[in-house]
């Protein structure tokens, strides 16, 4: 089976975000950009799978700039078979991305997708559900195991509560949360080896995608700061605080 | 005018608090109705629960045995067959919410408002991105208005409503492609839940094993506080996952959080800014967690938290 993995350049998850002064985003220019650290996971489970003899291909997808181009190349090092870059400078919202996937999903015919639980940009959490609902195939969202046995898989989901195990019939989307593998590092040869893999081109017109309605951003501003706090030199100065605020008796 | 139906997120015999948390969310978009549905096999007591809530205006029971566990794929087509008659579908943004409504959102071509922390007009939300590190104001388009609303902005709505209990059949084809098979619980005894806590005792790194995790335990049940933890500490196997505060944990909101041994990365800190009061103990006299911290104390968690325990005798 062929599986499916959704790759998106974002912000360096140790970058330290700056608003920019005229409420029009976050400053993006000269900072380090990665791929999406849960998409990583992604794509280590699918060569996982790959490599127990689970799935016979690994194509890793993005929806970006040209410059996403660079996250597809250290999909392709890792050991992704192949990719699709659908290039566009617009920003993307989740659901103009899900009809994406889904109409690359037609076209390839994988029976799994796996994307990241969420994007560590946007913070919205919505792709993968999204495109389960499009395709009318199951979703496992925040995944910490995948067995896949035939055409099911069983999945383990990190939720609130605890724990919880489902079984879904295959074609399916899974969501990866972080506890699902650690990524390999990329070593040189595979970056070498990677740059032979083909990286096929698309845009959201030659898809035939209408764009979903958007969600209009206003203005973008900086978080309201807690107040600096004072160091107590004991543990009887910071009781004697606390006693204070009657946070404790 | 604005109608809005909240999914209650509850396990079969308890309302989750999330779900008091999202009608004081509806409250501020001046809808002339916020309903809330309960969606399980037997749901009585949850229905009881939700129409007790000051706010809300009507209860909708969908009883079925196939909802017994929230299965986002089976309960999504039951939600959209009600969804039409509203302005707002809102769910609090948990793990539950954050599954489910993304679904409802696609199968009724409308975008989503994740994370909803303010409310500034009924099509006007604000919400966190870069795990909190910005806020973006963003206006949904026309149709309906599908949210999650970020728990730890808003407080509990009050006990003292009453509305109606109306029971519902709903008309969709719920698809077999999806299972439960089972859910473990970390089983956390008798202490308070994470995200309704009052007081929250959370470890990182720093306390160094599993077997060491018992005197974070020890403090929060001497406090009568919940458990929270660092992604470090539960990577490392010291913890359940379901203890994880942070950006992709848990967003919590108690008042008081003290943080052992929990250096700050921006990640866990995304987790914990809208606590009242932050204590931080860490060796380093230069862990991030400082900044943040309304009293921060430099020293050994295992030489001060026994100093602690004596204090509050």
């Amino acid at each position: 089976m062929k599986i499916l993995v959704g790759v998106k350049r974002v912000v360096d998850y140790n970058v330290r975000i700056q608003v920019k002064a005229d409420g029009t985003g976050v400053a993006t220019d000269g900072v380090k950009m990665s791929m999406n650290p849960f998409d990583e996971i992604a794509i280590e489970e699918a060569l996982r799978l790959k490599e127990a003899g689970k799935a016979e291909e690994v194509i890793a997808v993005t929806i970006g700039p040209k410059a996403a181009q660079e996250q597809l190349r250290t999909a392709l090092a890792m050991g992704a078979d192949r990719a699709i870059h659908v290039e566009t400078d617009e920003e993307i919202q989740p659901l103009t991305g899900a009809r994406i996937f889904k109409a690359l999903a037609d076209k390839e015919a994988p029976k799994l997708i796996i994307l990241g639980k969420q994007a560590i940009d946007d913070d919205n959490s919505q792709s993968a559900q999204m495109l389960a609902a499009l395709s009318g195939w199951p979703q496992a969202t925040f995944a910490s195991e995948i067995e896949v046995e035939g055409d099911v898989a069983t999945v383990t989901r990190e939720i609130d509560a605890g724990l919880e195990t489902l079984s879904v019939d295959l074609p399916a989307v899974i969501s990866a949360d972080l506890r699902l593998n650690e990524p390999r590092y990329v070593k040189l040869p595979d970056i070498m080896k990677a740059k032979r893999k083909p990286i096929e081109t698309e845009t959201i017109e030659g898809l035939g995608i209408e764009q979903a309605a958007a969600v209009k951003v206003l203005k973008t501003s900086a978080p309201a700061a807690r107040q600096a706090g004072i160091k107590v030199e004991s543990v009887d100065e910071l009781v004697a605080a606390l006693k204070e605020k009657g946070l404790i008796k | 005018m604005s109608k809005v139906l909240i999914i209650a997120e509850h396990d079969g015999s308890n309302l989750n608090g999330s779900t008091a948390r999202a009608v004081t969310c509806a409250q501020g978009i001046g809808a002339e109705a916020v309903e809330v549905a309960v969606f399980a096999a037997d749901g009585n007591s949850v229905a009881e629960q939700a129409a007790a809530l000051t706010g809300v205006t009507k209860v909708l029971l969908i009883e079925n045995p196939a909802n017994a566990q929230a299965v986002a794929a089976i309960l999504a087509p039951q939600i959209e067959a009600i969804a039409k008659d509203y302005s707002h579908v809102l769910a609090p943004s948990t793990t539950f919410g954050k599954d489910l409504t993304p679904r409802i959102a696609a199968d009724l071509g409308v975008p989503q408002i994740s994370d909803i922390m303010r409310v500034e007009s009924a099509t006007v939300f604000d919400r966190p991105i870069y795990a909190g590190n910005a806020v973006t104001t963003v206006e949904a388009p026309a149709g309906i208005i599908v949210g999650t609303v970020r728990t730890a902005s808003f407080s509990v709505a009050a006990n003292g409503g009453s509305a109606a209990i109306e029971k519902r059949e709903v008309n969709a084809e719920l698809p077999t492609h999806t299972r439960f098979v089972k859910l473990e619980t970390s089983g956390g005894g008798d202490r308070p839940d994470l995200q309704a806590a009052s007081k929250v005792v959370s470890g990182g790194r720093g306390v160094g094993s599993e077997e060491n995790f018992k005197v974070i335990y020890g403090l929060a049940d001497k406090l009568g506080a919940g458990v929270g933890a660092s992604r470090a500490a539960v990577d490392a196997g010291f913890i359940p996952n379901d203890h994880q505060v942070g950006q992709t944990g848990k967003i919590i909101a108690p008042e008081l959080y003290m943080a052992f041994g929990i250096s700050g990365a921006i990640q866990h800190l995304a987790g914990i800014k809208d606590a009242g009061t932050i204590v931080a103990v860490n060796k380093d006299p230069d862990a991030p967690i400082f900044e943040v911290a309304d009293f921060g104390l430099v020293g050994d968690l295992f030489e001060v938290i026994p100093e602690l325990e004596k204090a509050l005798g």
